[in-house]
């Protein structure tokens, strides 16, 4: 099947969705009012409550929220199949997605712009805010391990990247200081950064000596840590320890250095990846090669495509923007569906791409297939799978397909290196409240927390023992890295259709992908936990995942606790800013 | 009106959208930035204030006599800095600003 069908049908779906379900959610569920006077208004004070025009807020919202994740989960879902893996992120971005990020601006706009950490304390109580603390602890824990494994993988993958990663670094912190200290616009400095690092990619691709080649440089790809004992790789062992020096650099500095104007920047890489893509696509028109449905694959489809498709199809980080940032920027209450619902579509069309990205890659099924010969081996070589894909759809533009996967390498590791900074930060605050609310002001100190927050990141990218010994399963931590982030968009969803119970409007079209995601997390884990990691029968004991697969499924059955004691309770009225007309309409 | 004055209507048209999407383009970016900016350099102001302003807090302030000859250029800024603080009136008697 030609690949730009594939594409046409999951637009035409967006489009009804947005059309159709997404203006029946906006008037009978949510019921948005157009006179409603928003936090932004109410509460101006020209650093975080600004009225914002619709266009500016939903690009500023999706520009957040795309990142790394909706890429790697669909390269590594596609071993089931393009069509599981289409069917869910289309499915699950209408029915589910859309349904809660809209739901999350709307709610947070209905309680001051508050976010859910605060909304959780307010509409459940202080047991939910500390299921929310200790989900998003394990949920950046998880972010950390994964990117850091993501990047080593492709730094390793594509040597001829390394170099622009690295070039954005001083690029980004003379942007900072420029704009800090003189003011101005970042847009000129950023494109000049940016073609800088493209240039400096395009030049490391052609002239081996400007590529970090780390494999030869330490011993050849079968050089392990420790000889003999099949451990993991020289090379992976060096990129951890950089990225971690590197991570807890970057995230104690002050975020106008470093990570805000290389975020800027990655929101051009944003835009040229997918200009990219979807014109590669367009004038190239692939066929899709891999399997529609893949009927030798080693586990089952359900229920792991569910997690291991998490942003892209359904992501609880999107809720922490739409009640942190977005909903505080809201100009009308009516703006929220095309924000929220809107920026949810365009994470669902990166996320499309990645699938096609690895579909038309390969010359037939069966090479497909020596690729993806197992679960493990989608996860070790999906990424991979996915920045070649990439570049050869790049190569329908005329730009030489090697050029092509340097330039994809740099962008997906740019996002992944913004997100392990950004995971760092919030990891170190949380464990700082942590040891401020249990009376530990040791551990609230920066550098403490920091510390804390990099050794345990490092410990859990290296420790999960994969075919090459420990630090070669760093792909085992995807499934839980999509549970948390799923059990997170749970505790959105529960905490939207807890408000529409106590305002008597219909919960089933929040409620239902609630259950949904909680029962197929719960699945998931029971599956992973008892049959694999535990040692049950043949399989390997694997204790360290073992540990967080328990605690993944032990918050799933709180929440679900929570949720029908919330229930039980319904009827009690939520505290929450007057609207200018009346609300009850 | 002749064809040239058309075309440079047209051209004017066209570079006027064009700077709209720029600007547009810039503002979708710069959202996020633009507010951390803001809050890094309110913080740097809130300090300086603290400094020019710590004995009437009872903090001791060795160049009190100095930081008094700014207090005049001060009363702007004096305003929107204890309204930051969470005090819509003046705290200060001999510092009337609102």
């Amino acid at each position: 099947m030609n690949a730009i069908w594939i594409a046409i049908f999951g637009a035409v779906c967006f489009v009804m969705g947005y059309r159709f379900y997404s203006k029946f959610i906006a008037e009978r569920i949510y019921r948005l009012d157009p006179d409603f006077q928003t936090p932004a208004h109410a509460y101006q004070d020209g650093v975080d409550y600004v009225p914002t025009n619709k266009w500016i807020l939903w690009g500023h919202h999706f520009t957040s929220v795309a990142g790394a994740a909706p890429i790697v989960g669909p390269a590594i879902a596609i071993y089931w199949g393009w069509l599981p893996a289409i069917l869910w992120v289309v499915l699950g971005t209408v029915f589910a997605a859309g349904v809660h990020d809209f739901g999350a601006v709307v709610l947070s706009n209905r309680h001051k712009g508050h976010s859910i950490g605060t909304l959780a304390n307010k509409l459940i109580g202080q047991r939910a805010k500390l299921l929310f603390l200790f989900i998003i602890l394990i949920l950046v824990l998880m972010v950390n391990a994964v990117f850091a494994w993501v990047i080593a993988k492709l730094f390793i993958t594509f040597p001829a990247s390394v170099l622009s990663v690295f070039i954005q670094i001083p690029l980004a912190v003379w942007i900072g200081y420029r704009v800090y200290r003189h003011s101005g616009s970042m847009l000129l400095p950023s494109v000049i950064a940016l073609a800088v690092m493209y240039g400096a990619a395009l030049l490391a691709s052609e002239i081996p000596m400007l590529q970090i080649d780390l494999v030869s440089w330490f011993g050849g790809a079968e050089a392990s840590v420790v000889g003999g004992f099949n451990a993991t790789s020289m090379a992976f062992l060096v990129w951890i320890v950089v990225l971690m020096v590197y991570v807890y650099i970057a995230s104690t500095l002050p975020v106008w250095k470093l990570l805000q104007p290389r975020d800027y920047i990655n929101s051009h890489q944003l835009v040229v990846g997918l200009a990219l893509l979807y014109l590669g696509l367009f004038f190239g028109a692939p066929e899709m090669t891999a399997p529609s449905v893949n009927g030798e694959a080693d586990i089952s489809w359900y229920p792991l495509l569910f997690i291991t498709i998490a942003c892209g199809a359904i992501s609880g980080f999107h809720g922490l923007v739409a009640s942190g940032t977005t909903s505080k920027q809201l100009d009308k209450e009516t703006d929220a569906r095309m924000i929220g619902y809107g920026g949810a579509l365009g994470e669902g069309m990166l996320a499309m791409i990645a699938i096609i990205a690895v579909g038309t890659l390969f010359a037939s099924g069966a090479d497909f297939t020596a690729t993806y010969s197992s679960f493990s081996a989608a996860g070790s070589s999906g990424l991979g799978s996915f920045v070649k894909g990439a570049g050869q759809l790049a190569g329908n533009l005329g730009i030489p397909e090697h050029m092509g996967s340097t330039l994809v390498a740099v962008i997906v590791v740019s996002f992944a290196a913004t997100t392990l900074d950004t995971a760092v930060r919030l990891m170190r605050y949380i464990i700082a409240e942590l040891g401020t609310e249990y009376g530990m002001p040791v551990i609230a100190r920066k550098h403490v927390a920091t510390s804390i927050a990099v050794i345990s990141s490092a410990a859990l990218v290296i420790l999960p023992e994969g075919p090459n010994g420990f630090g070669s399963g760093g792909y085992l931590l995807w499934p839980l890295f999509g549970t948390s982030n799923q059990l997170l968009a749970g505790i959105t969803l529960m905490l939207v259709s807890v408000w529409l119970k106590r305002q008597g409007r219909p919960v089933v079209f929040t409620l239902a992908p609630m259950l949904f995601l909680l029962v197929m997390t719960l699945w998931a884990m029971g599956q992973q936990v008892i049959f694999t990691w535990s040692g049950f029968g043949d399989a390997d004991r694997n204790l360290l995942l073992f540990t967080f697969g328990s605690l993944i499924m032990v918050f799933t059955l709180w929440i679900l606790l929570e949720a029908s004691r919330s229930f039980r309770q319904g009827g009690v009225p939520t505290q929450q800013q007057q609207p200018s007309s009346d609300e009850s309409r | 009106m002749s064809r040239a004055d058309d075309e440079r209507t047209a051209s004017a048209g066209w570079r006027t959208r064009v700077k709209r999407l720029i600007e547009g383009y810039d503002s979708v970016l710069s959202l996020q930035h633009r507010r951390e900016i803001i809050r890094e350099l309110q913080d740097e102001e809130d300090l300086f204030m603290l400094l020019c302003f710590c004995d009437m807090m009872g903090i001791p302030n060795p160049v009190g006599d100095m930081t008094l000859e700014l207090y005049p250029y001060m009363l702007d800024r004096f305003h929107e800095w204890h309204q930051r603080q969470g005090m819509p009136r003046s705290p200060l008697d001999g510092f009337r600003c609102c």
